[in-house]
């Protein structure tokens, strides 16, 4: 019977319309063979629409859906629910990715663009002429996770994971658990320190017997894929080196962050005295007693007593010339706590603030507006106008043009400057490499989508939770884990994962046994039968993989795969060449 | 560079390199848009017949973005489609079609660059040759 296709080309509210001509690909499919509707909508993705899909699904009796959108990688899930629940079997639905092949990929060339587009989506037509019903395939899924790095996010993770009685693997490169959690002071706004709530999370991870933690270990290989990744872990003891091997159904990466290290001479780092990071200030300033508490109500550094600091904010993030030029989020918030520490322990001393917009945002904007009511003072300097440090009389030298007082020159005499540090990339690259996960204009790895897909990467079973990301604080660190944890949980939750029915069939017409298939198989999954017409090929339907590596080689052309025939692959062929 | 472009049919793979296709959109690596790709699921499982096709019916050229050593099928991937790419090569041969016109290289899951650098030079060699 004649099949009867919807075809629905999305706007992606202009990211694809910005671009392609979505009216005109509308105009140039919708007398295509089989296509009885034809439409073009604001977000394909949206709820109205998919009730409006599935309402025509059903009016219509559709027996295939075309939608040309983002990448399938993003809603090819979304609109296989919408043919479900329409009635219509999932594999009737044919993608064609118009966004990131086209739209985007081609937004130099509007004409081009729409060109392309509009030959991407027959072939989608012509791929949804042929589409089948098919069944999914039912593998097992191991029903436990490898968490690699225990952060503060590696830890909310673990606990997460095996509260949903799930087996965790918590991997830690280092000797001691927590990460840069050992390193914070005062965590804002809920005033607790790093060790405070490392102790806490340590406590939990103990009493966790499904947690299984392994320290001074590195993922130096990995096998297999979502449901049964087999990762060999290298640990690292007083005896050397051992390998142990483990299995998982999902890996969830949360290795963190580094702070960016500025350039010599960048703000006088390293070249004028007693210009330090904030991390340097914090350890400086790390088991120092309060005044209130019986401190010397002093604060000493290279023997000299600290009484006015000036802070430099912005120090490798949002940098107008350099590579950074995104926001590393936490760092306001934890320079202006550090500037209330800091008078914790000497009450006298004087802060500076030299900033290009404080972005102490959500609950944080209290410790800003403490750290006014206490006398700190706040100069706004322009992106294209840094402040300038160097060596003067009695202290440091910063000088700015105020933005608040018609970009008059500003000038400070410090004893202390602080640079406020971002984050960058982990040096550490090797996990990355390992699982070739992607990574964003930022060099952080990148999610599927910021907003749809948040903490999956485009490596089916592998979620990224932390900073590894990109910068966070502590407690959106926390909020990612815990979305990231949920997510490989549902990997592994049922024990078994529904895959592609992508498998390989033989023509026994054509088939003259001759073993080709067979040796070209990783799987085994190709055998020899007797049948009345000869020898003949059999491919084993629960140990086809769908990779296709059989049919290249079958010299009569006899093996074909599911949705990737030779009629699929050359009626699209012929409509792309065309 | 021309701004004429020759038609390439790409066979890229869905886990592997289709998501470095996606990735270059993305960061607006500009490519151009006469390349069009079928995405299959492994390198090694392309057919002779399907390339052959891709000239009969108008293609200057086929590159095929291969899995190489990431492949989720196995390690034997790089060399099945090593002897694929050199069984088409014979073919070519045997119809008179220029072997150069198909080409093949890995392109792993992050590696965008090197996609639009791939296909670039190819379109820049297919447009010298005029195929």
């Amino acid at each position: 019977m004649k099949k009867k296709l919807g075809v629905y080309i999305c706007a992606c509210g202009g990211n694809i319309s910005d671009y392609v001509d979505i009216e005109r690909v509308r105009e140039a499919v919708k007398d295509e063979d089989c296509v009885i509707m034809a439409k073009t909508t604001m977000f394909a993705c949206g709820d109205s629409n998919q009730k409006d899909m599935e309402a025509d699904i059903k009016e219509n009796n559709l027996s295939g859906i075309v939608v040309a959108s983002c990448s399938p990688k993003l809603h090819l899930t979304t609109f296989r629910g919408v043919s479900e629940r329409a009635g219509l079997n999932k594999y009737n639905y044919v993608h064609a990715n118009i966004r990131e092949q086209a739209s985007w990929a081609h937004s130099d060339n509007k004409p081009g663009a729409t060109e392309k587009a509009i030959h991407l989506v027959k072939a989608a037509i012509a791929k949804a002429r042929l589409a089948e019903s098919l069944e999914p395939i039912v593998i097992e899924s191991k029903r436990a996770v490898a968490v690699i790095g225990a952060g503060v996010a590696g830890l909310k993770a673990a606990i997460s994971l095996a509260r949903m009685n799930d087996d965790v693997y918590l991997i830690e490169r280092d000797s001691k658990i927590g990460g840069k959690l050992n390193e914070l002071e005062t965590i804002s706004p809920e005033n607790i320190s790093g060790k405070e709530l490392l102790e806490r999370l340590q406590k939990e991870i103990a009493s966790e017997e499904r947690i299984t933690l392994i320290t001074n270990a590195e993922v130096v290989a990995s096998r297999g894929n979502i449901g049964d990744f087999k990762l060999t872990v290298r640990i690292s003891g007083p005896q050397g080196n051992t390998e142990k091997e483990i299995h998982a159904g999902s890996v969830l990466v949360s290795t963190g962050f580094n702070s960016y290290t500025p350039a010599e001479g960048e703000f006088g780092f390293a070249t004028v005295p007693n210009v330090i990071t904030l991390p340097e200030f914090r350890k400086l300033m790390g088991g120092q007693k309060k005044a209130a508490e019986g401190g010397s109500g002093k604060l000493v550094y290279n023997g000299k007593e600290i009484n006015s600091i000036a802070y430099i904010y912005c120090v490798g993030s949002r940098q107008v010339k350099g590579d950074n030029k995104y926001c590393s989020r936490y760092c306001c918030t934890a320079a202006v706590q550090a500037s209330l520490d800091v008078r914790a322990i000497a009450p006298e001393i004087e802060n500076f603030h030299f900033h290009k917009g404080i972005r102490t945002y959500g609950k944080q904007e209290l410790i800003y507006k403490e750290s006014n009511s206490k006398g700190d003072v706040y100069i706004q300097f322009m992106d294209k106008k840094p402040p300038v440090v160097s060596a003067a009389e009695g202290g440091i030298s910063v000088k700015a043009l105020d933005v608040l007082t018609e970009k008059r020159e500003s000038e400070v005499i410090a004893d202390l400057v602080v640079l406020v540090t971002g984050m960058v990339p982990d040096s550490d690259t090797s996990i990355g490499t390992l699982f070739k996960l992607p990574k964003g204009r930022d060099n952080f790895y990148n999610e599927i989508h910021m907003k749809l897909r948040p903490v999956e990467t485009v490596i089916d079973g592998i979620t990224i939770a932390g900073t590894c990301q990109g910068p966070k604080n502590v407690m959106e660190s926390v909020n990612s884990s815990l979305s990231a944890a949920a997510k490989s949980h549902s990997f592994v939750s049922k024990g078994e994962l529904e895959l592609e029915p992508i498998i390989a069939y033989v023509n026994a017409d054509t088939c003259n046994w001759c073993d080709a298939c067979s040796k070209a198989c990783p799987f085994n999954a190709v055998a020899m039968v007797e049948t009345a017409g000869g020898q003949k090929a059999s491919i084993n339907k629960s140990t086809c993989k769908g990779c296709g590596m059989c049919l290249p080689v079958c010299p009569s052309d006899s093996i074909e795969l599911i949705s990737f025939t030779n009629r699929d692959m050359e009626d699209m062929i012929d409509v792309l060449a065309l | 560079m021309s701004n004429r472009s020759a038609k390439i049919l790409v066979f890229s793979t869905e886990k592997i390199s289709d998501p470095a296709i996606d990735m270059a959109g993305l960061l607006k690596l500009h490519y151009p848009p006469q390349v069009y790709t079928i995405a299959v699921p492994c390198s090694s499982g392309i057919k002779p017949r399907w390339i052959l096709r891709a000239y009969e019916k108008g293609f200057d050229g086929v590159f095929i973005a291969a899995d190489g050593s990431d492949c989720m099928y196995g390690e034997s991937c790089t060399e099945k489609t090593g002897a694929l790419v050199e069984k088409t090569h014979e073919l070519m041969r045997e119809k008179n079609i220029e072997p150069a016109r198909l080409r093949m290289a890995a392109i792993c899951s992050v590696c965008s660059e090197s996609f639009v650098k791939q296909v670039k030079s190819f379109n820049e060699y297919l447009l010298k040759t005029d195929k």
